[in-house]
């Protein structure tokens, strides 16, 4: 302790970010690990947008052409939604955004626990060489994200390839937890003079809630995890008819977990919409209070509506009541922050840069995938569409796109914060707009072919269903290209000697990280910056 | 150590007690669950009833038709006695499955089972039944195996359940499973799977 105390003495002082590789493999700078989550996102990302790529090559056209083998196309579908979900929407939204952003909005000059941090960070690395590994051994893991046994237990997947994804998981769970023990303390306990909970930007709001929802959520698909390991190898049957387990139990396990895993996914986005809204309509957000505890009542009630993901499984009509009802509730609060970012731009001096442009798409999305979720939630109409092409463009259009596009909001929102270059407006416009016009051909045809019955996870389909997924397809490769566009973007951006200044976005833009100089110094916030005016 | 980082530190191992309980209500769920659905009839589990005087017979009816699957792993003939029997509400009723090991060697089996319409399970009694042990049977031999249940009349004043006029009593046999360890002994002799084969 003796030591850490006088390291932390030194910190006081001004000095340069350690140089070359040590820099990042031993970072415990908030800003540097940031970045290095944003980096793994976008890598991730390649990874991820490839197999979906795969995906949509073989289902242009019926029968099969480019996946002879379909273990090989399952191990896609698996390897798609894991990557794109626990590799590149969550470290780039929470990891990302969260590690750069919440302590610069707070007034900290760090996070509370900066190795803790790097930890958390090399983690999810490991997690996902194991996730990759997993694709490569005798057959891979092709049990779809949700794992469900039997498919996912040693009769259907004998080889090590579904314990290497479970390996996987529990190591990007433990980083997710250890991340979120880490934003709640710092959020909890350093905020500056003057920012009190309800005077904390919207972003640093999401979060919080988010991190609480890892907290209570990841534990308990660790746990499922483990018994689903003992099953596989040690020969307990948690899951096992034969040896008086149930199935059934895994589901209710992991959509434990998996319901508030689709918010942990979109709460951050909320959050960068909230802000993004707020700055280009030069007001402070519509209803504050609610929109913050609107974010609080989805957490709490995402952990009671999970079966509604397994109406099939043959529950009592009461309980299905309830799981319908309770579910149709979340569309209240969610409605509250719809009308709300519409109200905040009402009346406002309202400029479209790109990120406001990426934010009003998001808002649009969000409200598409609402819609159909509501349809959903009822289990009279959802034994009918369980398992089809509408689910798939139902969650897409929520958690999918409408993620990505809130991703690239706050891309483009704090890019000159982070690297304190500008990035060509055009560009990024050209960038919206070829996006948002190819998921939505990509994504709203699955309506149609759900349905009309169309199955999710199957590599052929008969020809009466060709039409819409040719278009779907299209739609994909129109969604690449604006990705690749994005790609040189990026690179654009890190080329250009175009500097930003310290608040490149004026009067609208009133939180704490548009105070210190652009790109942000390696210190900041060493003196707390104290809130006077309230938001 | 400065205060804030004490009060840092204090918050953390708050949290980390928050997931250390999420861990074990995970765990806590295996059996929570399963009493559970015995509790409710919940996923079609039948009650298990001891025989009191409570329930009184009634002059109603309701047609139990059995079934019976056996795991492919499981060398058996499984199947009932009869597939419908009428059962008044209210008393007690005997019925029998038969049951013979076409294998030369002794086999364990052990019977899961469940009650279609789900809802009807919490009005289906079991008083006594082959599904609440082990059975073995030796090289080919044959046997009636008795179930003894219940209906109780009260589902005819169920709301949910009393338009109810089949209800199907199903089991599934399967071979005992394996101890771990054995599981290992057979991975040894590389009988327990061939990971070659993928």
């Amino acid at each position: 302790m003796g030591i850490e105390a006088s390291k932390s003495v030194s910190h006081t002082e001004d000095h340069a970010p350690p140089s070359g590789w040590r820099r990042w493999i031993y970072s415990t700078n908030h800003k540097d690990i940031g970045t290095m989550y944003i980096v793994l996102a976008l890598f991730a990302a390649i990874l991820g947008g490839a197999m979906s790529g795969v995906i949509r090559f073989e289902l242009m056209f019926p029968e099969l052409q480019l996946v002879q083998n379909v273990q090989f196309y399952n191990v896609m579908v698996t390897g798609h939604a894991f990557i794109m979900v626990f590799f590149v929407v969550m470290p780039a939204m929470f990891g990302g955004f969260g590690n750069w952003f919440v302590p610069l909005m707070i007034g900290a000059p760090d996070m509370a626990f900066p190795r803790m941090n790097n930890i958390s960070f090399w983690l999810v690395a490991a997690a996902l060489i194991l996730l990759l590994m997993s694709a490569f051994v005798q057959g891979g893991a092709g049990t779809g994200w949700t794992v469900y046994p039997p498919l996912s237990n040693a009769d259907y997947h004998p080889g090590p390839a579904v314990d290497f994804g479970i390996l996987s998981l529990h190591l990007a769970g433990a980083s997710s937890i250890l991340g979120a023990i880490n934003f709640i303390v710092t959020i909890v306990n350093m905020r500056a003079p003057g920012m009190t909970m309800h005077r904390m930007p919207l972003f640093v709001w999401s979060i919080l809630v988010t991190a609480f929802l890892l907290l209570l959520a990841i534990p308990v698909l660790a746990g499922g995890l483990t018994m689903l390991l003992t099953d596989r190898n040690f020969g307990t049957t948690f899951f096992d008819t034969a040896g008086g387990g149930d199935p059934v139990l895994w589901q209710h396990l992991f959509w434990f977990f998996g319901h508030p895993e689709v918010y942990i996914i979109i709460i951050p986005g909320f959050g960068i919409v909230s802000q993004v809204i707020s700055t280009f309509s030069k007001k402070p957000i519509f209803g504050y209070l609610g929109m913050a505890y609107a974010m609080v009542f989805i957490g709490v009630v995402g952990f009671v509506v999970w079966a509604h993901h397994m109406f099939t499984v043959g529950l009592d009509a009461d309980t299905r009541a309830y799981f319908i009802a309770a579910t149709l509730v979340i569309a209240v609060p969610t409605g509250v922050k719809i009308f709300s970012w519409l109200a905040t731009m009402w009346g406002g001096s309202i400029d479209f840069p790109a990120p406001m442009m990426f934010a009003c798409g998001f808002i649009f999305l969000f409200v598409v995938g609402g819609v159909t979720g509501v349809a959903l939630a009822n289990s009279g109409l959802d034994l009918a569409w369980h398992d089809t092409y509408f689910v798939v463009a139902h969650f897409h259009y929520v958690m999918a796109i409408a993620a990505v596009l809130s991703i690239f909001s706050g891309y483009y929102y704090w890019i000159g914060k982070m690297s304190g270059y500008q990035y060509p407006e055009k560009l990024a416009k050209i960038h919206f707009w070829l996006f948002f016009i190819g998921v939505n051909i990509l994504f709203f045809p699955q309506h149609f072919l759900g349905m009309a019955g169309m199955p999710r996870r199957i590599p052929d389909y008969p020809d009466s269903y060709s039409g819409w997924n040719f278009v779907s397809s299209l739609g994909a490769f129109i969604a690449g290209i604006a990705t690749l566009l994005f790609f040189f973007i990026v690179w654009k951006t890190f080329s250009s000697n175009q500097k930003v200044k310290s608040n490149q976005w004026g009067p609208g833009a009133t939180t704490f990280e548009w105070t210190v100089e652009s790109p942000a110094p390696f210190h900041t916030h060493e003196k707390l910056p104290e809130m006077k005016s309230s938001l | 150590m400065l205060p804030e980082a004490r009060r840092n530190t204090t918050t953390a191992i708050m949290l980390l007690g928050i997931v250390a309980c999420m861990v074990g209500l995970a765990f806590a769920s295996v059996p929570l669950y399963k009493l559970f659905c015995q509790v409710t009839g919940y996923g079609g589990t039948p009650k298990i009833y001891v025989l009191n005087e409570d329930v009184q017979a009634s002059g109603a009816f309701i047609n139990v038709r059995f079934d019976a699957n056996t795991n492919a792993k499981l060398p058996w003939i499984f199947k009932p006695k009869k597939r419908v029997v009428k059962v008044q509400l209210g008393a007690p009723k005997l019925a029998f499955y038969f049951a013979q090991n076409l294998s030369n060697q002794p086999v364990t089996g052990t019977a899961t089972y469940n009650v279609t319409p789900f809802k009807a399970a919490q009005y289906f009694g079991k008083i006594d039944c082959f599904c609440f042990s082990e059975q073995t049977l030796r090289p080919g031999e044959q046997t009636l195996m008795p179930l003894e249940f219940v209906i109780d009349p009260k589902i005819l004043t169920d709301l949910n359940t009393r338009e109810i006029k089949n209800i199907t009593i199903s089991y599934t046999f399967f071979p005992v499973s394996k101890k771990a360890n054995q599981i290992e002994m057979d991975k040894v002799a590389g009988l327990h799977r061939d990971k070659t084969q993928l």
